[in-house]
């Protein structure tokens, strides 16, 4: 999977760089999620702009990363869903679980 | 067979590498639909989704990702229809459950279960049976 991982400040920026994220690479995206996390970073943003199909692995991911982030105080933040990307976080009603902003920089400014 | 109607049957390896590409197909074939009044992108979308739930249920849970097994899945595009079938050939998983589930109680913050929920609030009806050799699941979608 192709993730673009950088650090800006106190937050560290994670840009899925696929047009699927699905059952067969989310597990990658779940993994980094979880080192960043372990590593002590508290300020997270996934941005989606590239990702057109999300299914419900990719959204199990996220899922994951939020509730680790939670549990050490941590914060995940995402940016730039495609409407049918965020049509699928709202039919699963995750759009009331995550802080979701339209930019990369709406969602840094947020912290 | 009937006018304008198509119907694909594809087999892949058992394999979630081989999500993308039906997904692809099955998204073209959604796009020939002629007589759907909505947003045609947006069901091409769902069948995308849809389909691809599906065959991961068929790898990972019935055929317990078994890369040496295949799945097989036929697309039935009709007039007023489309109709997705998942063949495995594995143990079978319990559909019951999951679909009898009132759609509230699904559970925001769990990593998965998402899937069957999914399939079942974007398609019309969905069944899972067993056939000669393994298992069909079902799914219709009406316009």
């Amino acid at each position: 999977m192709n993730l673009k991982v950088e650090e800006t400040g106190k937050v560290v920026l994670i840009v899925v760089k696929e047009e699927r994220l699905d059952a067969h690479n989310s597990e990658e995206l779940k993994k980094e999620l979880a080192r960043l996390f372990d590593e002590g970073k508290t300020r997270v943003v996934v941005d989606l702009k590239d990702v057109r199909f999300i299914d419900s692995s990719g959204l199990g991911s996220l899922v994951s990363g939020f509730k680790n982030a939670s549990a050490r105080q941590a914060e995940l933040k995402l940016s730039s869903l495609q409407s049918q990307v965020k049509s699928m976080f709202e039919l699963t009603r995750l759009h009331r679980v995550f802080d979701i902003y339209t930019t990369i920089d709406e969602a840094i400014e947020a912290f | 067979m009937k006018n304008n109607q198509i119907d694909l049957q594809i087999t892949v390896p058992n394999q979630t590498r081989y999500l993308s590409l039906v997904g692809k197909i099955s998204e073209e074939l959604t796009s020939q639909v002629q007589n759907y009044d909505g947003d045609l992108d947006a069901l091409a979308n769902h069948i995308n989704v849809v389909l691809t739930e599906a065959l991961v249920n068929a790898i990972r849970h019935a055929n317990s990702d078994n890369p040496d097994e295949e799945v097989q899945i036929r697309i039935i595009v009709m007039e007023h229809e489309i109709l997705l079938q998942v063949f495995d050939h594995g143990k079978g998983f319990d559909l019951d459950t999951v679909l009898h589930n009132p759609v509230d109680t699904i559970n925001e913050l769990e990593d998965h279960g998402r899937g069957l929920y999914i399939i079942r609030s974007l398609m019309d009806s969905v069944n899972y049976r067993k056939i000669d050799g393994g298992n069909v699941l079902e799914m219709r979608k009406k316009f």
